[in-house]
């Protein structure tokens, strides 16, 4: 029996009956992640001894009939951007490089809680700024379907855990796409929740109105497990929702017969749209018609705008959050004179290209005298594109989209324009503009061999209504997240 | 100088920016102590120290503090106010910005009434508005500044206390009207409860913009920001140096330069701290980590209701009741004596007297020990101890000494000690017959008419009674034996 294709929900089953160890189970993805991680690079560290001792502690407590979590014994990775005590946070950075943080983020310690197994720490774009995962420190993740072709970003080491079978489940972050985004170019589910509905406290900042974290994995179900483990208000994050955290799997196999779903006009084509892509999202609309919903067409007339208010919005809260790594408490430093000069060496080489860009944009952006023209129209646009929606969800329950314009594409292809770069998430910045939850799946590939996503938003808090319509989807396509292709990572069966 | 210019009168304008350290049981954005004496870096924990990932959440009771400050200034509490954060690098500040409050404070447009010689003057408060502390460095070398260190620690204890800032409006027109308005403000603040307000340890810090004028111009001069004024006495002094430097300056002809200044308690002027060639650009955006502030109506009508009877009131009220001079009961009201007054007042004492051993005597005991502790039923038994004749007033000193050092109440004391004054006429004639026989000199020139020879004797009677003698008796029975 081959471990590591179980799906999360089947392993937990598996090692609550007793019928398989959580720490052979646990053992099994570790084995895995060493035999492919040289190649895929979807880990910044793994952490064997911690996930193995807590894999026996599982087993013990199954035998002795003492209670385990929902997830007891489930490997998963988790982004390396969230707190584990004692544990290397690196955010992918050099300035980071070698801190432990003195605490858990609220999401680890749920982790924990569910006992799920934490095999390890995966790789991102630095501090989550890129599309790519090719803006980490530490070298790019490479993606499992085409080992030539970069995973998405920025939580492309998550979603290339998950798709190379290093892990059933993963926790991204995601601020413009950042788990959408990745799991659609490596053929998975991967959702982002309302805003404040998941703490961020212990998620390591890099635009705080619009960070969430959020699952990864290989099908809707185990999305849905996932998400429902880490939701819930935490009253040591003031952006905290307090509201019970929704039920989605209860209603999960109700179809969508009689549900409308909004065909948004703007993502509907546009420069950059693969036909690959546009093909199979077609298709799969095609599909939610037969299966009984009202396909209807909405416009979101400021959505052409989202990239542009967000690529202030998001530099702008960079630009203040990032200001604490200056090498006199934590993390990197390099020596100076003065304090000044070791804060600006630190900062210096501390620092990638790109995370310097956002820091000089935001920290122009909220200037005095440029903040009305920049960062307070891009809050203008933002209020604009809340309204797009609500008027939108008067007329649907759900929009759907492309998740991103292209499919996975190669390694250092849009390392030299960054606007080509920012342009991949075009489709998915407008539901963290306005804090509303969307989910992308896999609905097929396109010419070349590689995953197209289907993007799925919601109203705010309308979490049950995405994973429903997700899975009538997931269960009309019939989609195999094996990776396979003359590049792929193979994966036995 | 032209004679024109000679005469031109200057008028000072002043506003202040008085920051206020609350005393609340717990830092401002996390659960950290705020107690002072821990060893540096104690009290702290991930979110004060900024570490990455960590959030804010802000804490209830400085909310209430602020609108019970905004309240007592009669101020308008805003129904929905913010957090910005404030940009700017500074090692002891953990996350590089502080989070502080800026287009919507939680308390807008009040005033202050202060007492000064020409009457009573209405200073307008702009604003009231909540902030975090930052941590303190210590500059290790020559300089004892950041520049010039060889090394700097920081002490993270302090960072991310809550403050208020006060912010008047540029209504001062004087040094005792600053003085006036501080002490004051401080009166209010200690009234509230909500604050130790000690500007020598640093709990109420003040800063003064001063600028001056010619009279009856209505445009103000070149502002200047003074900081380092550690008492009510020394911002006193700062502003009338300041003042005096600026008006002279421009008598001269020369323009006042846009600058904070340093002021210098020992050499009793202000330096140059730093020249602002421009406005320092704090990057002020609202904090996404916080959620606007919307205090409930019923919440602040509570606070209101529930206000402490504030200074101003209390003064009026106790100069009222007890015929007392405005200036006695403000002085009382000041070194926080009034409640011992009417503590007093309530069990028996008149209030004149009550009033003046705690503005003499216990004052002096508070100002070197820092508390008074006695109570108006204890301060009320030794002035009728004193009425009735059982202490003379100088024994009376030294029960009251013994009372506020711990060891018990008057009458036990006196009792203890045996200070009883001796008014008995047969005792106290045996004393005086003795002294008599003893300086039959001295004795013989009061009966050659010599009135003043009677002290030497007065003094040798209270000698030899070890100041037990009942002095206004002494002279009588003195008087009578040695009556010509």
């Amino acid at each position: 029996m081959s471990l590591i294709t179980k799906t999360a929900a089947e392993l937990r089953d598996l090692i609550g009956r007793g019928e398989v160890s959580a720490a052979e189970t646990v053992r099994a993805h570790l084995d895995r992640i060493h035999a492919t991680d040289a190649r895929v690079h979807a880990f910044l560290r793994t952490t064997d001894e911690t996930a193995l001792a807590h894999a026996a502690d599982v087993d013990r407590r199954i035998a002795a009939g003492e209670p385990v979590g929902q997830l007891a014994g489930v490997p998963l990775a988790l982004k390396d951007i969230l707190c584990t005590k004692g544990v290397e946070t690196t955010c992918a950075s050099r300035i980071l490089e070698c801190y432990r943080p003195p605490y858990d983020a609220t999401v680890v310690s749920k982790l924990r809680e569910a006992d799920a197994i934490v095999v390890g720490k995966t790789n991102l774009d630095e501090f989550a700024m890129g599309s790519s995962t090719e803006n980490s420190a530490f070298g790019p993740t490479r993606n499992p379907w085409d080992l030539g072709r970069v995973p998405g970003g920025s939580s492309g080491g998550s979603a290339a855990a998950v798709a190379s079978y290093g892990a059933p489940l993963a926790i991204g972050t995601d601020t413009g796409g950042s788990i959408r985004q990745p799991a659609a170019l490596c053929g998975l589910v991967g959702m982002k929740p309302t805003y404040g509905l998941v703490s961020r406290f212990g998620l390591v900042a890099f635009a705080s109105s619009l960070d969430q974290v959020g699952p990864i994995a290989r099908s809707v179900g185990d999305a849905a497990l996932l998400f429902e483990a880490i939701a819930g208000h935490d009253p040591i994050d003031s952006t905290s929702i307090p509201v019970e955290a929704p039920d989605v799997r209860t209603s999960l196999e109700q179809g969508v017969e009689g549900l409308r779903v909004g065909l948004v006009r703007e993502f509907t084509s546009g420069e950059g749209l693969e036909d690959g892509v546009a093909t199979r999202v077609n298709e799969a609309i095609g599909r939610l018609g037969k299966l009984g919903a009202d396909i209807v067409e909405v416009s979101l007339p400021h959505a052409p705008y989202a990239v542009n208010a967000y690529y202030l919005i998001a530099p702008s809260e960079c630009s203040s959050n990032l200001s604490r790594y200056d090498g006199v408490r934590y993390g990197l430093r390099r020596p100076g004179e003065t304090a000044e000069e070791m804060m600006a060496r630190t900062r210096g080489e501390g620092f990638g290209p790109e995370v310097k860009r956002r820091v000089m944009v935001g920290t122009y952006a909220l200037s005095a005298g440029y903040y009305d023209a920049y960062y307070a129209q891009a809050q203008r646009v933002r209020t604009l594109i809340i309204r797009d929606f609500d008027a939108a969800y008067q007329q649907c329950d759900v929009l759907v989209s492309p998740t991103s314009p292209t499919t996975a594409f190669a390694l250092g292809e849009k390392v030299a324009d960054p606007l080509a770069m920012y342009l991949n998430d075009v489709f998915t910045i407008p539901s963290n503009l306005a804090g509303a939850p969307a989910l992308s799946l896999p609905v097929g590939l396109d010419d070349a061999g590689l995953p197209v996503g289907l993007q799925i938003m919601a109203p705010v808090l309308g979490e049950a209504v995405l994973f429903r319509v997700a899975r009538a989807v997931e269960a009309e396509t019939a989609f195999d997240p094996v990776p396979r292709g003359p590049v792929a990572v193979e994966v036995p069966r | 100088m032209t004679t024109l210019e000679q005469a031109t009168r200057y008028e000072p304008v002043i506003g202040l920016e008085v920051h206020v350290e609350l005393g609340t049981r717990t830092k401002m954005f996390c659960g950290c102590a705020t107690d002072f004496g821990g060893e540096p870096n104690t009290r702290t924990c991930p979110v004060c120290l900024g570490q990455p990932g960590s959030l804010p959440v802000v804490n209830a009771r400085a909310v209430e503090y602020a609108i019970s400050l905004g309240l007592a200034l009669g101020c308008e509490i805003s129904p929905w106010s913010q957090f910005h954060r404030k940009n700017y690098f500074y090692p002891d500040m953990p996350k590089n910005y502080q989070i502080s409050q800026y287009d919507v404070p939680i308390c807008l447009g009040g005033h202050l009434d202060v007492e000064t010689e020409g009457g009573v003057r209405r200073v307008g408060i702009t604003r009231v508005h909540m902030e975090e502390d930052t941590g303190k460095s210590l500059h290790v070398g020559t300089s004892g500044r950041i520049h010039g260190a060889d090394y700097s620690l920081v002490d993270y204890n302090r960072a991310g206390i809550p403050l208020l800032e006060v912010v008047s409006e540029p209504d001062i027109r004087s040094a005792a009207e600053a003085r006036a308005y501080l002490t004051e403000l401080q009166a209010i603040v200690l009234a509230l409860g909500i604050s130790d307000a000690k500007l020598e340890e640093g709990s109420m810090r003040c800063d003064a913009n001063i600028s001056v004028r010619p009279v009856g111009h209505t445009v103000f001069g070149t502002r200047v920001e003074v900081k380092n004024m550690n008492s009510v006495r020394s911002l006193g002094r700062a502003v009338e140096y300041e003042i005096a430097r600026q008006t002279a300056q421009l008598r001269d002809g020369q323009p006042v330069v846009q600058e904070t200044r340093h002021w210098d308690e020992t050499a009793g002027r202000t330096s140059t701290l730093r020249v602002k060639e421009t406005t320092e650009d704090y990057r002020y955006f609202p904090d996404p980590d916080l959620v606007g502030l919307e205090p409930d109506r019923a919440w602040v009508d509570q606070l209101r209701d529930g206000l402490p009877e504030l200074p101003a009131a209390a003064r009026q009220r106790l100069a009222d009741a007890y015929g007392l001079e405005a200036g006695q009961v403000a002085l009382l009201y000041a070194s926080g004596l009034a409640g011992l007054l009417e503590d007093a007042v309530a069990a028996g004492a008149p209030a004149g007297q009550a009033a003046n051993w705690l503005a003499n005597e216990v004052t002096s005991w508070r100002n070197e020990h820092g508390t008074a502790p006695i109570t108006g039923a204890q301060l009320a038994e030794l002035i009728a101890l004193v009425t009735d004749g059982t202490l003379s007033t100088k024994l009376a000193r030294h029960v009251l000494t013994d009372v506020l050092a711990g060891d018990g109440d008057p009458g036990e004391i006196a009792e203890r000690r045996g200070f009883r004054q001796i008014s008995d006429e047969g005792e106290l004639g045996r004393i005086i017959d003795q002294v008599i026989a003893e300086q039959a000199a001295a004795a013989q020139r009061v009966r050659d008419g010599n009135p003043k020879a009677i002290g030497a004797l007065v003094g040798a009677v209270m000698r030899t009674s070890q100041g037990k003698a009942n002095p206004a008796l002494v002279n009588r029975l003195l008087s009578e034996r040695l009556s010509p």
